[in-house]
C-alpha cells in the first residue's frame, strides 16, 4: 500500500502497462495473476500489494497470495497453496487461508476457483470422446497427386477399356441368350476371306455350293473375278470396281451387299486411304444398266 | 575497330567471363566471323548455333539477353529435332515393305517397375489364399452384401448427397446418420444386423475427401482418399436414374497382391447375380494406383460396337492404408501404409 496508487496512476491510465489489452468497450490484463482478467484498480495485481489469485497447473488449483511484506523479495513474494480436490474443502480452504482479507479477493477467488474447477470437469469428459485428429495436408504433395490423378484419367482411357471389357463378355458368352446378334460364324468367315487366299477358296466353296443350290454356272465365274479382283484392290476399299461390273442378277447384288458388309467391318480396323471425308459404307443396290454398244471398260477407280 | 576487339574478346572466351559483352558482338559479328573463326575456336553443336563449349546460359545476368539466348537455343534445337525426324521419315519411305517396325512409345505403364508381388494368374498359392481368405464366404456365395453407409460428424450437403447416390448405386445398401457414435461401438451393432460391410464417408470443409471401407464379419478395413467427386447432376449427358437391378462388376488392371485384395474387396460389395436385364456397370479401374469408379448404363448396338452411358456418381480413389482387422487406428495391424517419402519416390514404381 505504499505507492499502489502512484503506480496505478502510471500504469492504468496515463502510461503503458504491457498487460493491457484495449479493446472497444473494454480493457483486459494478460497478467497471469489476475484474478479476473479486467485492467481495473482493484483487479491489477501490479498495483495491489495485497493480493490473492487461484490457479490451476496440470488439473490441480493453488491459491496464490501476496502480501507487502515480502514485496521486497520477488523471488518468495508468491505463497503457493495447495487446494484439495474436493470442491466444498477447497473453498472452505480458501476462506481460512484468506481469512481477515477484504471481502473482494475472497469472493474473486472463489468464483474463479469454481470456473476452473468447471472447466476441468468439461476436458475430463471430453477426452473419453473421440478426439479429432487433424492431419495437415502439404500443399506441393496436393498438387502433386491432383496432376497424377489428371494423367492417370487420361491414361486411363475409361470408356475404351469398358467398352472393351463389355464386348469381350459379349463374345465369351457370359450374357447367355439375350442378345440376338446375327451369325458369329457368318462374319468369321467373312473375316477370314480378307486375310489369307487359302480362305478365300474356302469362300468360293462355300459360295459355289449357294449357288448350285440356285443352279447358276455362270455366276461361279463371275464370283471368282469379283473375289480376286475385291483382294486386289482391297486396299482402296472399292465397291464401285464390284458395282461397275455387269450384274444383271439380283443376287449378285445382294452377294455384294453382304460383302460389303462384311468388308466395311473388317476394314475399319485396317487402313483406309480417305477420299476425301471417310465414307460410312452401308449396303446399298445399284442397278446397272446394260449399254448395247460396247460394254463399259473395266477400269480401276480413282 | 569493333572487329578487333571482338576478336580479341574470341580468344578471351575460354577464360574470361564476359559473355555479355561477347554475345552482343557476336550476334552483330555472326555473318563475317562465322566462316573465319567457327572451325577453330568453338567447337558448335550445330551449324547454326556458335556457342563456346564452355558457355552456359545461367551465366548471362541480363534477364532479357539470357531471355533471347534461351530462345534461340531452343528454336535450333526445335530445327534440329525436326531435321532428324524428317530424315527418319524418308529412310522409312526408301525402305518400304523392309522397314524396321515402329518403336513402341514408352508410357509409365510400359516403364512401370516390376512388382515382384505381382499375381500370376495360375499361381496355387495365391489361389489357396484367396480360397480361406476373409472374402472366401463371399466368393463361394454364402453371403449376400448388405453395406451400412455413414458419414463423420455432422455431414454437409454435399456428402449427404454423395451417399445417397452411392446408396441407389450398391444394392442392399442403408444411409444412416452418424451422430457423433464411435466406430467400435457402431461395429458389434452391425455385426449383430447382419451388415457384411460399412463404409464411413469422411468430409472435410463440406467436401468428400476419405473413405473407411470395413469388412464387417472381423475383415480388413481399407481407408481411402476420395477425390473429385462428381454427383449425378454435374453429369454432363447423363442418363436416368439407375433401376434397382443388380449392376455388373468390372476390376481392371489390380495385378499385384496387394491389389488383388482390394479388387476382391471391391467385388464383394455388389451381389452375385448381376441382372443383365438391367444393362448397368459398375467400373472400378485401377491406373497408376488410383481407382477411377464409374457406374454407367450399356447397349450393344451390335455385335461390335457398344454405348455407354453414364449414370451415377464418379469418384477416384487412392489407397492409404490396409488394415488387418476391422476398424482400429490404435492397435490395428496394418498390412500395407502409404508411406509417402518411401513409396512416392519413384515415379514409375505402383503398389496396386
Amino acid at each position: 500500500m505504499q505507492h499502489d496508487d502512484v503506480i496505478w496512476d502510471l500504469i492504468g491510465s496515463k502510461q503503458f502497462c504491457s498487460y493491457k489489452v484495449k479493446t472497444k468497450t473494454k480493457n483486459f490484463c494478460r497478467n497471469e495473476y489476475n484474478t479476473t482478467g479486467l485492467c481495473n484498480r482493484q483487479s491489477c495485481p501490479l498495483a495491489n500489494s495485497q493480493y490473492a489469485t487461484v490457479r490451476e497447473e496440470k488439473g490441480r488449483c493453488y491459491l496464490y497470495m501476496k502480501v507487502i511484506e515480502r514485496a521486497a523479495f520477488p523471488a518468495r513474494m508468491w505463497e503457493k497453496v495447495k487446494l484439495s480436490e474436493c470442491y466444498e474443502r477447497a473453498l472452505q480452504e480458501i476462506d481460512e487461508n484468506l481469512i481477515y482479507w477484504p471481502r473482494y479477493y475472497r469472493h474473486k477467488c472463489k468464483q474463479r476457483f469454481t470456473k476452473i474447477t468447471q472447466y476441468l470437469i468439461r476436458i475430463r469428459k471430453l477426452t473419453l470422446k473421440r478426439q479429432r485428429k487433424l492431419v495437415p495436408l502439404s500443399r506441393k504433395v496436393e498438387r502433386r497427386e491432383k496432376r497424377r490423378e489428371e494423367k492417370a484419367l487420361i491414361a486411363a482411357q475409361l470408356d475404351n477399356a469398358i467398352e472393351k471389357e463389355l464386348l469381350e463378355r459379349l463374345k465369351q458368352g457370359t450374357y447367355g441368350d439375350i442378345y440376338n446378334f446375327p451369325i458369329h460364324a457368318f462374319d468369321k468367315a467373312l473375316e477370314k476371306q480378307d486375310e489369307e487366299s487359302e480362305s478365300e477358296a474356302e469362300e468360293e466353296d462355300d459360295e459355289e455350293g449357294e449357288d448350285e443350290d440356285k443352279g447358276r454356272r455362270e455366276f461361279v465365274a463371275d464370283d471368282e473375278i469379283e473375289e480376286s479382283d475385291l483382294s486386289d484392290f482391297e486396299d482402296m476399299n472399292n465397291l464401285k470396281v464390284s458395282d461397275e461390273e455387269e450384274g444383271d442378277s439380283s443376287e449378285e447384288e445382294e452377294e455384294t451387299e453382304e460383302e460389303m458388309e462384311g468388308s466395311p467391318g473388317a476394314k475399319s480396323k485396317g487402313k483406309t486411304p480417305l477420299k476425301g471425308p471417310v465414307r460410312k459404307k452401308r449396303p446399298y443396290v445399284e442397278i446397272e444398266y446394260e449399254q448395247e454398244t460396247e460394254p463399259a471398260p473395266k477400269s480401276k477407280a480413282s | 575497330m569493333t572487329k578487333m576487339v571482338t576478336r580479341k574478346h574470341f580468344s578471351d572466351t575460354h577464360t574470361t567471363n564476359t559473355k555479355n559483352k561477347v554475345k552482343k558482338t557476336m550476334k552483330r559479328q555472326k555473318p563475317f566471323q562465322e566462316p573465319v573463326d567457327n572451325g577453330s575456336v568453338e567447337e558448335s553443336e550445330s551449324a547454326g548455333s556458335s556457342f563456346p563449349p564452355t558457355f552456359s546460359l545461367s551465366t548471362i545476368k541480363n534477364k532479357q539477353r539470357r531471355h533471347l539466348m534461351f530462345m534461340k537455343l531452343k528454336q535450333e534445337k526445335r530445327k534440329q529435332k525436326l531435321e532428324l525426324r524428317k530424315k527418319r521419315k524418308k529412310e522409312r519411305d526408301a525402305l518400304g515393305d523392309k522397314a524396321p517396325p515402329k518403336d513402341v512409345p514408352k508410357t509409365i505403364e510400359n516403364q512401370r517397375v516390376y512388382d515382384e508381388t505381382t499375381v500370376d494368374p495360375e499361381d496355387e498359392e495365391v489361389a489357396f489364399d484367396e480360397g480361406t481368405d476373409e472374402f472366401s464366404a463371399y466368393f463361394n456365395k454364402l453371403t449376400n452384401p448388405k453395406v451400412l453407409i455413414t458419414t463423420s460428424d455432422r455431414p454437409r450437403g454435399r456428402t449427404v448427397r454423395f451417399c445417397e447416390q452411392l446408396a441407389t448405386v450398391i444394392p442392399n445398401a442403408h444411409v444412416y446418420y452418424r451422430r457423433g457414435l464411435a466406430l467400435k461401438r457402431i461395429i458389434p451393432q452391425c455385426v449383430s444386423r447382419n451388415f457384411t460391410y460399412l463404409m464411413v464417408i469422411n468430409e472435410d470443409r463440406k467436401v468428400p475427401n476419405g473413405m473407411v471401407l470395413c469388412h464387417l464379419p472381423d475383415g480388413p478395413t481399407a481407408h481411402f482418399k476420395v477425390s473429385s467427386v462428381r454427383l449425378r447432376k454435374e453429369m454432363k449427358r447423363r442418363g436416368k436414374d439407375p433401376t434397382e437391378h443388380h449392376p455388373e462388376v468390372i476390376l481392371n488392371n489390380f495385378s499385384t497382391r496387394l491389389g488383388h485384395s482390394i479388387g476382391r474387396m471391391f467385388a464383394a460389395l455388389f451381389p452375385h447375380d448381376p441382372h443383365f436385364v438391367g444393362r448397368q456397370v459398375a467400373t472400378f479401374h485401377n491406373q497408376r494406383d488410383f481407382i477411377f469408379f464409374r457406374f454407367h448404363r450399356y447397349i450393344f448396338k451390335n455385335e461390335k460396337r457398344v454405348g455407354i452411358q453414364e449414370l451415377g456418381p464418379r469418384f477416384t480413389l487412392k489407397l492409404r492404408s490396409l488394415q488387418k482387422g476391422t476398424f482400429d487406428s490404435k492397435f490395428g495391424e496394418y498390412e500395407w501404409v502409404h508411406k509417402r517419402h518411401e513409396m512416392d519416390s519413384s515415379r514409375r514404381k505402383f503398389h496396386l
